[in-house]
């Protein structure tokens, strides 16, 4: 078992997306998904697959990347499209065979949620986890939702829960492998026999790494405690954010966006019916 | 030694500890009666085998344990006071700092940078003024070029140099080094120790260092030997080093020089015990040997 998974998926790169304020990203990918959703026909369509098209070329990732990301989902596309050809009733009646019959309808149904999906993913891979560091999304994260400490959520608790679990993956990773490795040593047998049989060699991997972090957890509450953290009160950052007007326009363009999608959404053609 | 009449940065009066024990029973001192005081400026290595309660000695000076007896002073204050509030122990440890043994538990951040940054995030400083601090931390400890680097792929010795920068970001008075050294291989050994060295003659910072390592403890000017929860011995290294069989008893090894010169002296050759480097050991033999 190889556990070298490569993290996080950030693509190094100077692009304007990668130079953009997180926060102008997060809110970029929401608006997108509204959009996505709202477009109802052919034309809409077209129109996100340019979108997606000149977001891969603004974010200068090489679509083979992207192309590698979307190989894990094909089998969700291909199998929400195939129910729709089979499950859709419509008008046009294209052939049958015995009680499975296929309608036009039916087909563009599955061409158009196909599509759905592409464009969604390829949006919010690109605006979030391509251009965007884990800890700026983080960072991004806690500046959006710093309002939402006036009703004492724990905002900021959060976000440095998520920064200490991204920076500990690795770690624990290769605690993982070593542990892995000893039991091997001691005649530990990981990859024959039974689905319950292998699930059972991994209790003695899981009970030794979770002693082992929770040693980490508290090696590392003391040490941050002896330099003076005290919670998210007083803190300040090194790295503060600032909006440019590019991030408005970005935020801008989506909405435009989303008003051409509803107006092309009025031209005809098959309706997306959900 | 240079007994400037000043505060002692860190001072240390009949502390005892005792660990409490799941039933409730008595457990033995980890500390017995120790009184100690650290000047500033100065470069002290403790010693001691493992239970001799030097970690706990470290432990108590930078408040992370409470004494059950005796106090503990920080730049003249009393710690162990009934009325220390929150903000005394903050402030306290705005001026005692702590690197720990193990480099990948006392990492917060998944940049270098961010994490250097960490401490002084904590202190409330302005943005322009930590960027300012990072910056010269990190170049301090010869770190600046993996400054946007992330934490896991460094080697165990920059992972703990990054450490101490993000310590000296915080302009810390004393830093209190707890077997940092412990867990790398030498080469990492020594990246630490030339960076602790430096911190000590050339930005004047009070270094306590915890080691087992005799060739790291030769390289401070204050020796301090823990036994049982005691102090057994205190002085220079070449006082302290004199005394090889009292290091012995209390389960400790010494320079290897010192070991040998040691040796040859019971066998009946002229040698000082107290040389640490290989070559004036070798040039105090040849006269030695010399004069037989």
């Amino acid at each position: 078992m190889n556990l070298d998974i490569s993290f996080g998926q950030y693509c190094e790169g100077k692009s304007v997306l990668h130079r953009m304020d997180p926060r102008a990203k997060i809110i970029a990918s929401v608006l997108y998904i509204i959009v996505v959703f709202l477009a109802k026909n052919l034309w809409s369509f077209g129109l996100l697959l340019l979108s997606a098209a000149v977001l891969i070329l603004a974010s200068g990732i090489s679509p083979k990347i992207i192309l590698k990301g979307m190989k894990a989902l094909t089998f969700i596309i291909i199998f929400t499209s195939v129910i729709n050809i089979f499950w859709m009733k419509g008008e046009t009646l294209l052939f049958s065979l015995g009680f499975v019959s296929v309608y036009l309808e039916g087909i563009l149904n599955a061409i158009m949620i196909a599509l759905r999906i592409i464009v969604l993913l390829i949006g919010t891979s690109v605006f979030m986890t391509y251009t965007t560091t884990p800890i700026a999304l983080t960072d991004g994260l806690e500046q959006l939702l710093a309002p939402l400490k006036k009703l004492h959520l724990p905002v900021h608790e959060f976000s440095m829960m998520m920064t200490i679990a991204l920076r500990f993956i690795p770690t624990l990773i290769e605690e993982t492998q070593k542990i892995m490795n000893a039991q091997k040593a001691r005649g530990a047998d990981f990859a024959s026999g039974s689905l319950m049989k292998r699930a059972k060699t991994l209790i003695p991997i899981l009970v030794p790494l979770f002693i082992s972090a929770f040693r980490r957890a508290e090696e590392l509450a003391t040490a941050m405690e002896c330099r003076c953290y005290t919670g998210g009160d007083g803190r300040t950052r090194m790295n503060v954010l600032h909006a440019s007007p590019k991030d408005v326009v970005l935020c801008i363009l989506l909405v435009l966006l989303g008003m051409v999608v509803i107006f092309t959404n009025g031209l005809g053609g098959y309706s997306l019916s959900w | 030694m240079s007994t400037l009449q000043k505060t002692p940065i860190i001072e240390i009066r009949d502390l005892s500890y005792a660990y409490p024990t799941d039933d409730g029973s008595a457990s033995s001192n980890a500390l017995d009666h120790v009184s100690l005081s650290i000047e500033e400026g100065s470069f002290v290595s403790i010693l001691g085998h493992n239970g001799s309660g030097k970690s706990t000695l470290a432990k108590m000076m930078s408040l992370i344990l409470i004494p059950d007896s005796g106090s503990v002073m920080i730049d003249g204050k009393n710690m162990s006071a009934d009325d220390v509030t929150e903000e005394d122990i903050l402030e306290a440890r705005r001026k005692v700092g702590m690197v720990f043994q193990n480099p990948d538990n006392q990492i917060v951040a998944t940049v270098v940078e961010e994490d250097v940054a960490f401490g002084p995030e904590n202190l409330g400083l302005p943005s322009e003024e930590i960027r300012r601090r990072v910056d010269e931390a990190l170049s301090l400890v010869g770190m600046s070029k993996y400054a946007r680097h992330a934490p896991h792929k460094l080697s165990g010795g920059q992972k703990q140099r990054i450490a101490i920068a993000g310590i000296i970001a915080m302009r810390r008075r004393c830093i209190i080094f707890d077997e940092s050294t412990a867990m790398l291989d030498p080469a990492g050994r020594k990246e630490v120790m030339d960076t602790i060295e430096r911190l000590n003659k050339e930005e004047k910072i009070t270094v306590l260092h915890i080691t087992h390592y005799m060739n790291e403890a030769v390289r401070g000017d204050r020796v301090i030997v823990m036994d049982g929860g005691r102090i057994l011995m205190d002085g220079t290294p070449k006082e302290v080093f004199s005394h090889p069989q009292r290091l012995w008893n209390a389960r400790l090894d010494v320079p290897q020089t010192t070991e040998l010169l040691y040796h040859l002296k019971k066998s009946g050759y002229d040698v000082r015990l107290d040389i640490f480097d290989p070559g004036e050991c070798a040039a105090e033999i040849a006269k030695a040997l010399g004069k037989q």
